[in-house]
């Protein structure tokens, strides 16, 4: 962490960055928070831990308006995200300094009070053990069994984009991304819809997965917008917990790099990352394997054509 | 709020008894906006536009529906009608009744129901409708014919011959086409390279015909009156300025392993080649993957014997991007494949072969310089068997569900040619049916069978069986006989079905002409526009649009030449105002929409955007409406729904379907 902030220091002190875009501690020790850093004083807040999962690629559509250069963490998958948004022009390279960090896999606070842990005050790791300080008494965990469900998936050590990089990283993949959508697709379509019906009636329309979805990053979103019959607030019924979901999906289908923030801020534990799998699963089958935001060239297959394209009756038959 | 008028066609009896077009008028005019409605039998007739124009101007009306047959019918008369009346004709909407109503119901009640439905959403849309104006494109004076067989000749003539410039873009080293493998024609029995050759000739001494050989086209963008293609001119390996056409090259090449394609594989040709001997151009091209010096980098011998020096190992594959105004589709057919047919033993045995190779073995210039031998072992056949519909109205997956039109004409031309000239060969026919239409066609086929005693049997072969003294025994069934039969014969010869030319899917696709189950180019209308691709400025010449005789070919040819000529003759073509338009507000510039833009209409420039008094540089998107041709697609794929369709608006669709769903 020292690292980052003596970097952060040496590049806003020679002005080739105007700011730095990192993660500050929140309220809670475990809960850091993204934030915008001008000066030295504002980096002593600034912190880089096992907890700092939020992916900070978006922040720099707004960073991009801003006058300078941007300097921003991104851990390896977070790299993805940035790729497709300046594939869609969202984000200026020029106005980015990328520094690659390491990361080992961020872990879930959520898991960890599933494991019965209360009145937590301190959370330290000490290699794949964390030891936790509660009001209740000290307690120690599994790292691995606390990892975010995106990190069960990792994509890898890698930084597909960066100026420069700091620290280890560590894959830490131990599942098959698909294995969950394959039990989904293995169900009757009265199954499928049970289960979809009982996870999105929890919703209770925060808005949250859309926020923090680099890939919904519309200026305007239709949600939003009273251009659109779609427009709404809340949702009034079952269909529009539905609709509101089921849109989101469509509009990020070949776009979302399955960064899995969606489902680590919803506050109701929804798997909205299930959606997004599948059609990547889909794509993948029908188009051939694709990552959105391996790079920022690659047209993607839902808006491209090659004469190998899977013809319209295959993905009808597949149903 | 729009003042509506209503008018419901009966179309004589076409949508009158199926639907109560009295109460379509009833429903429609408690319909919002709905100022006038009115039912008449013929709204297309004079009387009937004029009852439009009346109400137009006695109910001030700002907006029409008319509830009739198809838009592709009349969309235009009433556009038309409306312009005249002083309304904007993109005002105008019609409620299809008649093909996706009445002509599909038999109940009148559901019918009427469909109606009232159909007749609420046109209004319902017209009610978000606003005037569009069309604006110009112009029109490139030159034609591509795609396929140089005897219908891209033939209309590249016929277009070159009005004035002009024509591209011929011929795949294989010679222009020709399947003509140039046929011995003798049919009904006539001239030899086909007598009639041909003088048309080849002719394409290359024309001064408004360019030929473009062993090339192929590789990416088409624009749209009618302006298309850009990019045609692959594969490497030649020979100069075709300096070969003078000896043929010593061809002569002493060292590799003739290859299956000559001419020769439909019977015969083997060199790696340096001319397809035969009347090619056009009579430059031969280098085989690459089967040249010695290609594979290995030693030989060299074309090189070392060429007088001219016209040898060029380093030759690249060239592309030229050319501008047109007109494409036709001329790409012709090939025989299926007969792999899954193993009752006819066409791949045991050597002596079943397809008519199309008999065309070569009947040739002078073929692999038995004309003389009618079996190919196992060069003897002289007696008993001769030909089998009809081999994989033509062919219900099974394998073969093909159409007739393939030609077998039963080309088959009486081999019998009856054999029996002229071997008359001690016999020759039996197996058919499911007999099929002459066509002038001087039956008189045709009563002749093989009358004077020329060729035996015809009403029914199909099971099998072909190879015996060891290399014999063929036939299996077949004489309905009319009602009996089975068995016979022997020394050779066997297969009407195979003809299919569209493999790369036809490719080239359909780039031109987004659409094609068939069959991939049969589809036409515009099936009588009435059936020479044009329902893509505008592409237009189908032969049996790419379905399978056809020569007479039939160069017929069409030379409608869809008329057809292009009559694109080509105008100046300016009044472009469709209905074109997608960015909400610089919503537009996010994240590019999508470009990428899946066909016609590559969209660009984006960086401008200020004043949103509500804000002001922001923003890269948005431009629709350059000259080039949008209004498919839609930028309006679906845009994330954020900032691309609309003028005309067709996220708004007018909604309000249709709410409008069906209410």
């Amino acid at each position: 962490m020292q690292e980052l902030i003596n970097k952060s220091k040496e590049l806003l002190a020679s002005g080739s960055i105007n700011r730095v875009l990192g993660w500050k501690a929140g309220d809670l020790s475990y809960n850091p928070e993204p934030a915008f850093f001008t000066s030295e004083e504002e980096l002593a807040d600034f912190i880089y831990d096992d907890f700092c999962a939020a992916n900070l690629s978006k922040f720099m559509i707004e960073a991009a308006k801003k006058e300078g250069k941007t300097l921003v963490f991104l851990k390896p998958c977070d790299t993805y995200s940035f790729n497709q948004l300046l594939k869609e022009h969202r984000v200026d390279r020029e106005k980015a300094y990328i520094v690659g960090v390491g990361c080992s896999g961020k872990l879930s606070t959520t898991k960890i009070k599933e494991q019965g842990v209360k009145g937590i005050t301190k959370i330290t790791t000490n290699g794949d053990t964390l030891e936790i300080a509660t009001l209740y008494g000290d307690k120690s965990l599994n790292r691995s069994d606390v990892l975010l469900e995106r990190c069960h998936v990792c994509k890898g050590k890698e930084h597909r984009i960066y100026d420069e990089l700091i620290g280890e990283s560590k894959e830490t993949s131990d599942r098959d991304k698909f294995k969950e959508v394959e039990m989904l697709e293995k169900m009757s379509p009265e199954e499928k819809f049970a289960f979809f019906q009982q996870e999105l009636s929890k919703c209770i329309r925060c808005n949250a997965c859309r926020n923090v979805c680099p890939a919904c990053s519309c200026r305007k979103c239709v949600f939003d917008s009273d251009k659109f019959d779609s427009a709404q607030k809340l949702n009034a019924n079952s269909f529009e917990e539905k609709m509101f979901h089921i849109i989101r999906a469509f509009h990020v289908a070949g776009r979302c790099t399955d960064c899995g923030e969606c489902s680590r801020v919803c506050p109701e534990g929804i798997p909205l990352h299930l959606f997004n799998r599948k059609f990547i699963k889909d794509i993948d089958e029908l188009y051939g394997e694709f990552r959105a935001g391996e790079d920022a060239e690659t047209v993607g297959p839902l808006t491209s054509f090659t004469f190998d394209d899977a013809e319209p009756q295959e993905a009808v038959e597949r149903g | 709020m729009q003042r509506i008028g209503v008018f419901v066609c009966h179309c004589g009896s076409n949508i009158a008894a199926t639907v109560d077009v009295e109460k379509v008028v009833e429903y429609a005019k408690l319909e919002p906006g709905v100022v006038h409605a009115e039912d008449y039998q013929y709204m297309c007739s004079e009387a009937g536009q004029m009852k439009i124009a009346e109400a137009v101007k006695d109910k001030n009306l700002t907006g029409i529906v008319v509830c009739s047959c198809s838009p592709r019918m009349h969309e235009t008369t009433f556009r038309n009608a409306a312009k005249r009346a002083g309304i904007n004709p993109y005002m105008v909407e019609i409620a299809n009744i008649r093909e996706h109503c009445s002509w599909i119901h038999k109940d009148i009640e559901e019918g009427t129901e469909k109606a009232v439905i159909l007749a609420r959403a046109a209004i319902a849309k017209v009610n978000l409708n606003a005037p569009l104006e069309p604006g110009e494109s112009r029109v490139t004076k030159r034609a591509l014919v795609i396929g140089g067989g005897i219908a891209g000749i033939q209309t590249a003539l016929d277009i070159a011959d009005a004035g002009y410039e024509v591209d011929i873009v011929e795949k294989t080293p010679s222009i020709g086409g399947r003509m140039s493998q046929l011995d003798k024609t049919f009904p006539t029995l001239d030899c086909s390279a007598c009639i041909l050759t003088p048309k080849m000739v002719e394409a290359a001494a024309h001064e408004k015909v360019n030929i473009y050989t062993y090339s192929e086209v590789d990416k088409v963008s624009g749209f009618v009156g302006d298309f850009t293609v990019d045609i692959k001119k594969k490497a030649r390996s020979v100069d075709m300025d300096k070969c003078t056409g000896c043929g010593v090259c061809s002569e002493k090449c060292p590799m003739k392993k290859t299956p000559s394609e001419f020769n439909r594989g019977l015969e083997n040709r060199s790696a340096i080649y001319t397809p035969f001997a009347q090619a056009i151009p009579n430059v031969p091209v280098i085989d690459r993957e089967n040249c010695i010096m290609f594979k290995t980098g030693k030989c060299g011998v074309c090189s070392k014997v060429c007088q001219a020096g016209a040898i060029d190992y380093e030759q690249q594959d060239e592309i030229i991007t050319e501008n047109y105004g007109a494409i036709v589709v001329a790409t012709g057919f090939d025989t299926i494949k007969l792999d899954d047919f193993d009752e006819y033993a066409y791949n045991q045995s050597k002596d079943v072969i397809t008519s199309l190779e008999l065309e070569r073995v009947m040739n002078a210039a073929g692999p038995t310089k004309g003389h009618l031998e079996r190919l196992s072992d060069g003897k002289a056949p007696k008993e001769i068997v030909f089998i009809q519909c081999v994989g033509s109205r062919d219900v099974t997956c394998r073969g093909k569900e159409y007739c393939s039109k030609i077998c039963c004409m080309y088959t009486a031309k081999h019998a009856m040619l054999i029996r002229d000239k071997y008359p001690d060969v016999n020759v039996t026919v197996f058919y499911i049916d007999v099929r002459t239409p066509g002038k001087n066609f039956d008189e045709f086929y009563r002749r093989a069978v009358e004077e020329y005693q060729v035996n015809y049997i009403k029914g199909q072969v099971g099998k072909v069986m190879p015996q060891a003294d290399g014999k063929l025994l036939v299996q077949g069934v004489d309905l009319l006989d009602n009996r089975q039969i068995l016979k022997e014969a020394d050779m066997v010869v297969l009407a195979t079905a003809i299919e569209p030319e493999a790369g036809v899917r490719k080239i359909a696709t780039m031109l987004t002409a659409s094609i068939d189950t069959n991939d049969f180019l589809t036409e515009a209308h099936p009588k009435l526009r059936p020479v044009e691709s329902p893509t505008a400025g592409v237009f189908l010449s032969g049996v790419c649009q379905g399978p056809k005789d020569i007479p039939e070919t160069v017929a069409q040819a030379g409608a869809a030449a008329v057809k292009a000529i009559g694109l080509l003759a105008k100046d300016k073509l009044m472009t469709n105002p209905c074109t997608a338009k960015a909400d610089e507000l919503l537009c996010n510039g994240c590019s999508t929409c470009a990428n899946v833009c066909p016609y590559g209409a969209i660009t984006y420039e960086e401008k200020e955007i004043n949103d509500h008094g804000i002001r922001e540089n923003r890269r948005v998107a431009a629709v350059n409406t000259a080039l949008c041709q209004g498919c839609g697609a930028c309006t679906v794929t845009c994330p954020s729904g900032a691309m609309d369709l003028q005309g067709f608006s996220n708004r007018q669709i909604l309000a249709e379907v709410d409008a069906i769903c209410r």
